[in-house]
């Protein structure tokens, strides 16, 4: 089992002096010339590696590692898909197709926040409101799902409770984000990213070579497919290193909706809608800049979020042969070519007699030896040894996959190491996302309201509002511990933002045909159809927030009877219609002002 | 392929790294495409988003 031993004196110095580093670097920052504003104020661009390293900081944190990485410990390596899409869609679409036209856009008028930017663009205080608002309540919970990355990863590192650790996480990020961390300084994310691309590496390396290289790891998981708990293959887990069984209409499909709709496409498409990612593209120089940066951003990617799902996959096979050795008895055989069987697992008491253990439930394994024994009853049995996956490992806890992995497999200081990159990944993800909060709620949501007039911008109620999205954030953690809670909350934000303002950021952009009305009816249908069907179809998320039992006398969601759809995901529903409500809309009604389009898009003739 | 037997899979773990090796050759052949100016727009904007921060610090 992983090595949970106390935290040393090390480990003590060594997290002090990373975050005594980082403290110091944001200091500087604090005190001076280091975000991208201050490049360009002082007429220079931000260099394309350090422009692309914190833009992928942000982009990337515990959520993916620890969640995600998680996700693909118990579903597999179908999540390359995310990995694929996160490179071709999340950097490249990115950077090439709305680099450029969001920072022009945000200069030419002046936007300084998402929600500032649609809003100008779409001369709509309301619109500008509603993404405020969207934000303001929502970004948390994604805040949320970064915390539990990081709180449950220190609580399996150092064996304290996982409360002690958020408790710990909350601390470090409150003294983090309050004081002046929200600035996006930039060299202080590089660093982050710099040690995450470290730990990453090292991690990938260290995975492949301890499973006799890469060919060899991966066959090792093909054949461990009918390791697959039960209920998983019942769902459609066809193994690790297999596609789930793709199909309509029957329970037997329900793995590969999950994963390919809730998990792929909500976060692969919702990355280009997320507030705090849009808005560096207008802190960069120019064009150039962005080109410049594609590169190292895709490799970046590429070792931030493939290697812990490559490594989370091939957990199970590590633990399955190298992993704490389980004892039972014999349920049923499964491979018997490679020695797979189905076993209840027994405890051993004082007298040396074995007995079925209460706690657990049978789970396959690969068997390592066979020996006599006796029950407490006195009678002879053959006791069978043997390891099992990673998720048997872990009882099923996917965000204590990556934990349980890192602790159990590799060497004590790296466990230090991962955990600075981690704190590292949280930190720089998170104080976008609280400067995001406090401008949401300071300067689109208490500047805009009252009657059209604009007030003076109030720090009082940005970190105000930091402190209570903080609170907000904390109180999730601490109240949700579910099944793989952490992707789980991170692909419901990606995808709230996805419906809720994707349709209406392209229109911002590429249509001068979009109107004020069709952009905000668009922005109210995605949040609308995609909180409807989060609080009553969706089973995993309905079943959890309750309403839908009320409705239906006892029911997980609306669509209980109809296999698959309480299994999709609500991006794949509310897009499509915030897109057409988008288009519909502004075709019957009347098309923005030509001088503020020109005003808009000056380097295109009117008419164009 | 790569002792994974489900093409889907391969054909995402080989399109990662494709993708990538685009990326890098996109930003390489792109370098120095396109211009590189700073307007008096954006150098505006650039001390507006300084007092944005400024305010949060």
């Amino acid at each position: 089992m992983p090595d949970t031993a106390a935290l040393g004196w090390i480990d003590i110095v060594v997290i002090l002096t990373y975050l005594l580093t980082t403290a110091y670097l944001g200091w500087l920052g604090y005190r001076g010339t280091r975000s991208a504003a201050d490049f360009l104020v002082g007429g220079r661009g931000t260099h394309p590696v350090v422009m692309a390293i914190s833009y992928g900081a942000t982009f990337i944190s515990t959520a993916a590692i620890v969640g995600f990485g998680g996700v693909a410990g118990l579903f597999g390596m179908s999540l390359l898909w995310l990995v694929f899409t996160n490179i071709a869609i999340g950097i490249l679409l990115a950077f090439v197709l709305l680099g450029e036209p969001t920072r022009r856009l945000g200069h030419h008028l002046g936007a300084h926040t998402f929600p500032e930017l649609l809003g100008k663009r779409y001369q709509s205080r309301a619109i500008q409101l509603f993404s405020g608002g969207l934000i303001f309540l929502f970004m948390p919970l994604y805040a949320a799902a970064v915390m539990t990355g990081g709180s449950v990863f220190a609580a399996t590192q150092f064996g304290i409770d996982f409360e002690v650790a958020l408790l710990v996480f909350a601390l470090i990020t409150a003294a983090y984000v309050i004081p002046g961390g929200l600035k996006a300084v930039m060299y202080t994310d590089t660093l982050q990213g710099l040690v995450m691309m470290g730990a990453m590496l090292f991690l990938l390396v260290f995975t492949y070579a301890s499973l006799g290289g890469i060919g060899e790891a991966h066959r090792a998981l093909t054949e461990m497919a009918d390791l697959v708990p039960a209920p998983l293959q019942e769902i459609g887990h066809r193994g690790w290193t297999a596609m789930p069984a793709f199909g309509w209409g029957s329970e037997r499909y329900d793995l590969w909706w999950i994963v390919v709709s809730g998990i792929i496409l909500g976060v692969s498409i919702g990355v280009l809608a997320q507030p705090q990612l849009a808005v560096r593209f207008m802190t960069v120089r120019s064009r150039r800049e962005l080109d410049r940066a594609v590169p190292v951003g895709a490799v970046f990617i590429l070792l931030m979020v493939g290697t812990p799902y490559l490594v989370g996959s091939l957990s199970n096979v590590w633990f399955a042969q190298h992993g704490p050795e389980i004892h039972g008895q014999l349920v049923e055989p499964l491979d018997s070519a490679h020695d797979h069987a189905l076993i209840q697992p027994m405890v051993q008491d004082a007298q040396g007699l074995w007995s079925t253990d209460p706690a657990r439930q049978p789970l396959p394994l690969i068997v390592t030896s066979r020996s006599s024994a006796h029950d407490t009853s006195g009678a002879p049995i053959t006791l069978i040894s043997g390891r099992a996956s990673a998720i048997s490992a872990v009882d099923g806890d996917a965000d204590r996959i990556i934990p349980a992995y890192i602790g159990a497999a590799l060497p004590r200081w790296f466990g230090v190491v991962f955990l600075l990159a981690l704190l590292a990944a949280a930190m720089s993800t998170m104080s976008s996302q609280f400067h995001t909060i406090g401008t949401a709620a300071g300067r689109d949501l208490y500047e805009r309201i009252g009657r059209g007039r604009q007030r003076e911008p109030s720090l009082m109620v940005m970190r105000l509002a930091v402190m209570v999205g903080l609170l907000i954030a904390v109180t999730i953690s601490y109240a949700v511990r579910q099944e793989y809670v952490v992707a789980r909350f991170t692909a419901i934000f990606f995808g709230l933002c996805a419906a809720s303002f994707l349709p209406a950021y392209f229109g911002a952009l590429f249509s001068r045909r979009a109107t004020r009305v069709g952009a905000l009816a668009s922005m109210v249908v995605g949040m609308g159809v995609s909180l409807f069907w989060l609080v009553l179809v969706k089973s995993k998320e309905a079943g959890a927030i309750g309403l839908v039992q009320h409705l239906t006398g006892g029911e997980t969601s609306l669509l209980a009877g109809h296999p698959n759809w309480p299994m999709v995901d609500p991006v794949l529903i509310a897009l499509p219609a915030a897109t057409l409500t988008l288009i519909l809309v502004s075709a019957l009604t009347r098309p923005p002002e030509p001088a503020h389009l020109a005003r808009c898009f000056p380097e295109q003739r009117t008419g164009d | 392929m790569l002792g994974i037997e489900d093409p889907w899979v391969w054909l995402a773990y080989l399109g990662s790294i494709l993708v990538t090796l685009i990326c890098v050759l996109y930003g390489w052949l792109r370098r120095d495409t396109a211009t590189d100016e700073l307007s008096a727009e954006d150098r505006r904007w650039a001390l507006e988003e300084q007092q944005v921060e400024d305010a949060l610090r």
